[in-house]
């Protein structure tokens, strides 16, 4: 039981970092990204191809320096990614019918993920896992025969501070204020001065690096990666987002966080075999009960 | 300062401004009136670059600002109270001051206009960390001419200030605006009270579905005939 909730706060710290992604961006644009699941994959695989370099030419480096680079790395291309895909498949259809962007949301995670096939093949990628090796093997003992590793510490923690920095970033910083402001009006701040573009160039960006770091950490936990792995992170993130209450970025949090713990004890109590069900039947029974989540919109700050 | 000459503007096939021509002289209080759908709104929201029009021409101070973008406009000095008021609701007073302050940087300058903001509405001070949604409606309105403020405008567009709030509160804001045009802001007010807006004002424009039919000194006006008729409710 112990040992569930350690590992379902690991998975859950993740859900979060990628349903923050698309909170952001339905907050701000009322969309709902699914090529996001696709950024986060993309994260996976630019680190671990960021780490195979540095295993051949940085052999030298303390493996901790390297993994910090790779997650910066896949950080930048990610933002890079996530900005590309709004300019190019949303920004054109910004005032087109609701379902257009949809389509194209779903058009472009296709598009990703065949992208990925084709580069990097349809089978699994393997982490280097000797960059992880100190992480997987430094073990905890904690309370009642449970046990955790210093990755997951690792994953948890870095996780907590990128929701932090992120919690910074909208209530202190200039771009953040201006993100919340449009989610909450648009026409109004672009009155104000708001160069509600930017904001949403912005938005996206932060998000896919969100989603990068998430897809760095998980291909280290469970040591591959492959190409279709987007899949079932989005949807499972997308989950958490609407459990949270979609818009609302420490709804997101919860909502990961929260799905995270009912899936590994569902796993502990029920079995494994409907692992991916469990989360899917919270979220039914939440939105019976609150249809707009649990941090629905109207409480808390939308972005 | 401000020109708008045979300026056309349409939602899709339905043509809402007309022809329409108007000027604001530096340091001027101009009242635009009209009934309701006459195109005022559309009229504000064409010089803040929001509604893009068809033909014509705006100016201000001499420039063209028809095709600049809507975030441009505050950078030149013009700033919108727009109708209904459109606080961000999950902010703070605060933080909607400083929403209004976002096309400016000098931090010190910015903090020397919220005072100044708190003096004229003391209320605001008060209720600085509530959030914009929960105050009344008179406070929002003192709150989204606050914020419009913050930006330093030399023009500032009102639209529909005195709109449901008790007839108080109407005559506190429309002092607090006479007492702005006084320290040097040009005002372009669109009322629909129009006995306050042409009491207020030194030149008016009557709207009438997207045209302009009248126009001249607002205490002319005020005598009008025609106006007391349509939009005084004087016979
Ligand atoms: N977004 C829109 N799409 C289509 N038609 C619109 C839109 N906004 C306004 N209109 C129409 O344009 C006309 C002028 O509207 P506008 O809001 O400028 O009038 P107004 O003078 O401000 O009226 P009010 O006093 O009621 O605020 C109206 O007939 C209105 O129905
Ligand atoms: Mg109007």
């Amino acid at each position: 039981m112990t040992q569930a909730l350690v590992n379902g706060l690991t998975l859950g710290a993740v859900y979060a970092l990628v349903a923050l992604g698309y909170s952001m961006v339905y907050g701000i644009l009322g969309m709902i990204n699914f090529a996001h699941g696709e950024i986060y994959m993309l994260g996976a695989f630019h680190g671990i191809l960021a780490l195979a370099f540095a295993q051949h030419y940085l052999a030298n480096f303390s493996p901790v320096v390297c993994l910090l680079g790779a997650l910066v790395l896949a950080m930048l291309f990610c933002g890079g990614y996530g900005f590309t895909l709004e300019r190019i498949a949303y920004r054109p259809l910004r005032h087109a019918p609701v379902l257009s962007p949809l389509i194209s949301a779903i058009g472009m995670s296709f598009l990703l993920q065949n992208y990925v096939m084709v580069a990097q093949g349809s089978g699994i990628r393997g982490f280097p896992m000797e960059f992880g090796r100190r992480l997987t093997e430094t073990r905890f003992s904690a309370f009642a025969g449970a046990e955790f590793s210093l990755l997951e510490v690792f994953i948890l923690a870095t996780s907590l501070l990128c929701m932090a920095g992120l919690h910074l970033y909208i209530y202190r910083s200039k771009m953040g204020k201006a993100m919340r402001a449009t989610s909450q009006d648009r026409r109004m701040a672009s009155l104000l001065g708001v160069d509600v573009d930017r904001v949403i160039s912005a938005t996206f960006i932060a998000g896919s690096a969100l989603a990068a770091v998430a897809g760095v950490m998980v291909s280290m936990y469970v040591h591959a990666v492959k190409f279709n792995d987007g899949y079932i992170m989005g949807m499972k993130a997308f989950t958490a987002a609407v459990l949270g209450g979609i818009g609302n970025i420490p709804g997101a949090m919860l909502g990961g966080v929260l799905l995270g713990v009912v899936e590994n004890i569902g796993i502990w109590f029920l079995g494994a075999g409907y692992k991916d069900a469990y989360s899917f039947i919270v979220l039914l029974l939440v939105l019976i009960v609150l249809p707009r989540g649990i941090l629905g919109e109207q409480v808390s700050d939308k972005v | 300062m401000l020109d708008l000459s045979g300026v056309h503007s349409a939602y899709g096939p339905i043509e809402v401004l007309k022809d329409v021509t108007l000027a604001v002289r530096e340091g001027e209080i101009v009242a635009l009136i009209g009934a309701n759908g006459a195109g005022k709104t559309t009229t504000l929201m064409a010089v803040s670059a929001i509604h893009k029009i068809k033909a014509g021409e705006i100016l201000f101070n001499g420039r063209s600002i028809a095709d600049a973008a809507p975030h441009e406009i505050v950078r030149l000095g013009i700033s919108q109270v727009p109708e209904g008021r459109r606080i961000f609701p999950r902010m703070s007073v605060e933080e909607n001051l400083e929403m209004g302050a976002y096309a400016r940087n000098s931090d010190l300058e910015i903090r020397k206009d919220l005072e100044h903001v708190f003096q004229l509405f003391p209320i605001l001070k008060e209720r600085r960390r509530q959030l914009g949604g929960t105050l009344s409606g008179g406070e929002q309105q003192m709150l989204a001419i606050g914020r419009a403020l913050m930006a330093r405008p030399k023009l500032l567009l009102l639209d529909e200030p005195s709109l449901g709030l008790a007839p108080k509160i109407v005559s506190q804001i429309f002092s607090v605006i006479k007492n702005l045009n006084a320290e040097g802001v040009t005002i372009l007010l669109v009322e629909q009270n129009a006995f306050a807006a042409l009491k207020l004002a030194h030149r008016a424009y009557v709207l009438e579905t997207g045209r302009v039919v009248l126009s001249g000194e607002a205490a002319g006006l005020l005598t009008n005939p025609q106006v007391r008729k349509s939009y005084l409710g004087i016979n």
